[in-house]
């Protein structure tokens, strides 16, 4: 029977603040999760700490509500020991880029195939509003006693230079095109970085749903002006359609001078993907040779409460 | 019945084959039937700085070093500066002859306190701060010295085999060092050909010339003055292995079916994952070949959160660390706690705080294992006496975590991971996998969190058919969603804490503590005590001295009930560790409601020898005690 839309919610009350961006985050993992046809049990989605890291109770699949910062570890385990489940992490911007930026990096170096969607909104929401990493220099937010005194960082210039192989933008206000960068984000082999620049309704009163409409804009121009494009419907071209590092530094060059844009102008889409690097279940194939078939969730270990692994090779080498 | 029992110190700078050396020695040794019980120390350093092995060597049961040293090789002069001292008067010194006018500051990393301390020393017996001097000094108490120019010694060797090049090999001197030792003890030659061979088995070319070096010292030996300990060999006990300290929990995570592992590297944990990966393809009793996956993480946080990830998709999980590195990974722990997800940590003990003495021994990590982790949450500590042991217990910590649904901490420590002792072979068949109520499938509705009669819950895995659950740091309801209702928080605290009870009612007692006979004087202890704990009792015994002694291997939760049980005749109650404030004998007195009386203790960053222990039991027996009594032995 072909699961529904429907199938993928939970009844879980969602206390999120009325006009959260975080709806049309979660509204889009459950439509692509739903339009692939995922099987419910064989999809698990891991969460971090924070408005965002609830997320997983209300999706009907496995749900993994991990700690602050450490979602990408959790999710890594996962899939290494059971390499046949789809695997999404979800987390702020705090979370993945703050208290949670070393296992970013680390995370890219590993190329490991899964899905790392950040929920992008300047704040630290569950808090009460303190400034996150991503919000810039000298901006002060509605609950913030002073203007924020950090430099902000780049999540898809940071995600680019990790390693991360397929990275892109999406904006929580337009749901379906998030629902296709997130069919292709999880259909990507390797791992996939989704920056969702969601509106915080309750403590970023500057990066409004309004303000990335381009409502000033307007009043300014007299004409309606959206902030947020699509690079799919310019030139640009993310793909390294060939492994030569001519090519490769070509495009992970351009995919760092995009993200550089804002103000006026924000791209959405597809900033850079390479599917010529190898996965890290390549790389752990390299070393043993039938770990995808037999995987560490899949092996056998006993029979009848004893071990039937083999060691004695080892101890006759030992033996005196 | 005659006794065999010798002890052999190697010693030289960091990288200059100190290690290989004893382990040629210890191998030889151990071919020839004889117990070893090895140990190296050394510096937080690569290249340069002074580390040594000291091998003893016995044919009855051994478990411990002593204090004193039977015949030392040295190949530099600082091993003889830190420790002439150490060498029995009937004993001997193998030395370089060249070395002998090189005074103390001519070796510049012996650290100024330890030179202050000697020279002081050296002063008040009238003797110059040198080589010379500090052999004369030994010499006069009798003990033996065998110079030998190691630089002629290569010269000869390249002259005779026609190979020039052998002249600066100053690498071999540890094989020179071992072979003069050998020649000088009487141990047949062949042994030493063949430990040589398996030893650099993958290198022929290097175990020829090592051969010929070999023989030529070996030959050498025999223009010594007699030397009154040799060792030609006693009947070979069957089934026994040479180990190193990680080997037992290594293998032992292989046979449970430990199948991932994530670690961040720390001395001295990471011998473990890295043997673990030089092992990663595992044979399988008729099925394919399995594997570890051992993946090197990030940061120790970064281990812990992986090995969770893996346990919740049903694979025994476990990481490997040492004190620093598992202070990072306690905010996990609580979470793989509110969870209820099996997971074992091998902690590798050293000596704390901070970095501390990161290559040095302590048992310091108990009281911090037993409470890590913020929140109320249940957890089982077990502790490993020596490294056949570790093999069983590894097991038995994968069945606690399957069972219980919790976190086990397994605690070692630097004494065991250094050391290299014979034991019997391990035996795979007396571990069991008892996965506890892991499922394989899923009918109707499903609560990973239902409450149950015994209060432990079908565990379902991540990818399971039907077996859909939710997680949470949160509490939760029984479906794992987040829930602040006070009711239930009641019920579930209550759900998750009854594991410490049923732990301690379902885990055998004889898993939980091990009594070595009970006695007016009985000592408490756990870890890597034992050993020396054993031999200095067995020593007594011959003088008519009984010492009770009960190991205590699950320290949480606390087997209160046993403990008091078994105690109960015993008047004076005498705790044993290596760790400044008597960690045990405090989780001891808050659970038992009993003083402890004596305490002897080490916090030198140096493991116990049977001797010292001897020395103060004997004091504590004798009514000449100190109540705590610090122990100190040891470069």
């Amino acid at each position: 029977m072909a699961l529904k839309l429907a199938d993928y919610k939970t009844d879980v009350h969602n206390d999120w603040c009325p006009g959260c961006g975080d709806f049309g985050i979660v509204n889009a993992l459950q439509m692509a999760l739903a339009e692939m046809g995922i099987e419910r049990d064989k999809a698990t989605i891991f969460s971090g700490i924070g408005c965002s890291g609830k997320t997983s109770h209300f999706i009907n699949t496995y749900g993994i509500h991990t700690l602050h910062g450490r979602v990408l570890t959790f999710a890594q385990g996962g899939k290494l020991a059971n390499p046949e489940m789809t695997v999404v992490a979800v987390g702020g911007d705090g979370d993945g880029l703050g208290i949670g930026a070393g296992h970013f990096v680390a995370a890219g170096r590993r190329n490991v195939d899964m899905t790392y969607i950040i929920f992008d909104n300047g704040v630290y929401g569950l808090t009460k509003g303190q400034a996150s990493p991503t919000l810039k220099l000298g901006e002060q937010t509605k609950s913030l006693p002073s203007p924020n005194t950090n430099f902000d960082v780049n999540p898809i210039g940071l995600a680019v230079a990790s390693g991360f192989t397929f990275v892109a933008r999406g904006y929580s206000y337009d749901v379906r095109h998030l629902k296709d960068l997130i069919i292709k984000a999880v259909k990507h082999k390797g791992l996939a970085f989704l920056d969702v620049l969601q509106p915080c309704p309750t403590y970023n009163d500057i990066n409004t749903r309004d303000w990335y409409a381009g409502v000033d804009l307007a009043q300014e121009s007299m004409e309606r002006h959206s902030r947020i494009y699509k690079l799919e419907d310019t030139k640009f071209d993310p793909f390294v359609h060939y492994d030569d590092a001519v090519e490769v530094n070509e495009k992970l060059s351009q995919a760092l001078i995009k993200s550089l844009e804002w103000g006026t102008k924000i791209p959405i889409g597809i900033f850079y993907q390479n599917e010529l690097i190898s996965s890290y279940d390549v790389r752990l194939k390299d070393q043993i040779p039938n770990y995808l078939e037999n995987p560490p969730a899949k092996q056998k270990i006993s029979e009848n409460g004893l071990p039937i692994t083999d060691v004695s090779k080892i101890l006759d080498s030992l033996e005196v | 019945m005659s006794s065999v029992d010798f002890t052999w110190l190697i010693g030289g700078p960091q990288g200059s084959g100190v290690e290989s050396g004893a382990n040629i020695f210890s191998k030889v040794c151990a071919e020839m039937g004889y117990q070893i019980f090895g140990k190296r120390e050394f510096y937080s350093n690569i290249k340069g700085e002074h580390s040594y092995f000291t091998v003893r060597v016995s044919d009855q049961k051994i478990r411990s070093n002593v204090n004193d040293v039977t015949l030392m090789a040295s190949f530099d002069a600082e091993t003889i500066f830190r420790h002439f001292e150490e060498v029995l008067p009937s004993g001997g010194i193998i030395y370089d002859s060249e070395l002998e006018d090189v005074d103390t500051e001519g070796v510049r990393s012996l650290d100024s306190t330890f030179k202050e301390r000697l020279h002081k020393y050296l002063e008040s017996k009238n003797k110059p701060f040198t080589i010379g001097g500090v052999l004369e000094l030994v010499k006069e108490k009798g003990v033996n010295l065998y110079p030998v120019s190691f630089k002629k010694i290569l010269e000869n060797l390249a002259q005779e085999t026609d190979n020039p090049k052998l002249r600066s090999l100053i690498r071999m001197y540890n094989v020179i060092g071992v072979s003069l030792s050998l020649g000088l003890i009487k141990m047949p030659s062949d042994s030493l050909f063949h430990s040589i061979d398996t030893i650099f088995s993958k290198k022929p070319q290097i175990a020829e010339i090592n051969k010929q070096a070999a023989k030529y010292s070996y030959n050498y030996a025999s223009k010594f003055e007699n030397f009154d300990h040799t060792l030609t060999g006693t009947i070979k006990q069957p089934h026994t292995i040479l180990v190193q300290g990680h080997y037992g929990t290594s293998i032992g995570k292989m046979v449970s079916g430990c199948r991932f592992q994530s670690y961040y590297p720390i001395t001295p944990a990471s011998d473990e994952s890295d043997y673990l990966e030089s092992h990663q393809i595992l044979q399988v009793q008729n099925n394919r070949p399995g594997s570890t996956a051992v993946i090197q993480t990030e940061d120790e946080i970064s281990a812990m959160g992986m090995m969770i990830g893996a346990s919740l998709t049903g694979t025994r999980s476990s990481t490997s660390t040492s004190g620093p590195g598992f202070a990072l990974m306690t905010e996990a722990i609580g979470w793989a706690g509110i969870n209820e997800v099996p997971i074992v940590i091998t902690l590798y003990q050293r000596s704390g705080p901070s970095t501390g003495l990161p290559t040095r021994h302590g048992q310091d990590d108990l009281l911090f294992a037993i409470h890590a982790g913020a929140g109320d949450f249940p957890k089982i500590v077990y502790a490993s006496g020596d490294i056949e042991e570790s093999f069983y217990d590894t097991g038995r910590c994968f069945n606690y975590a399957d069972v219980f649904q919790i976190p086990v901490i397994h605690m070692m420590d630097k004494f065991l991971s250094s050391s290299v002792v014979t034991c019997k072979r391990f035996d795979p068949n007396k571990i069991t996998i008892d996965r506890g109520k892991l499922l394989d499938k899923v009918e109707g509705e499903y609560k990973r969190f239902a409450f149950t009669d015994d209060g432990i819950s079908p565990r379902s895995r991540l990818g399971l058919d039907n077996g859909i659950f939710w997680n949470t740091g949160d509490e939760s309801d029984e479906y794992g969603h987040i829930s602040e209702d006070p009711v239930e928080r009641i019920k579930m605290m209550d759900k998750r804490m009854s594991r410490l009870d049923l732990a301690l009612k379902r885990i055998p007692d004889e898993e939980q503590v091990i009594s070595f006979g009970v006695h007016k004087h009985t000592i408490i202890s756990w870890g890597s005590t034992k050993g020396p704990i054993l031999d200095a009792i067995s020593m007594l015994k011959k003088e008519g001295i009984d010492i009770g002694f009960i190991q205590i291997k699950l320290i949480h939760p606390f087997p209160t009930d046993l403990v008091k049980s078994l105690l109960q005749d015993t008047e004076i109650i005498i705790d044993i560790e290596a760790n400044h404030s008597g960690q045990l004998g405090q989780v001891f007195k808050q659970n038992v409601l009993r003083d402890i009386n004596y305490s002897i203790l080490k916090y030198s960053g140096r493991g116990m020898t049977s001797t010292e222990i001897y020395d103060s039991l004997k004091k504590i027996v004798e009514n000449k005690a100190d109540k705590r009594e610090v122990l100190s032995h040891g470069a």
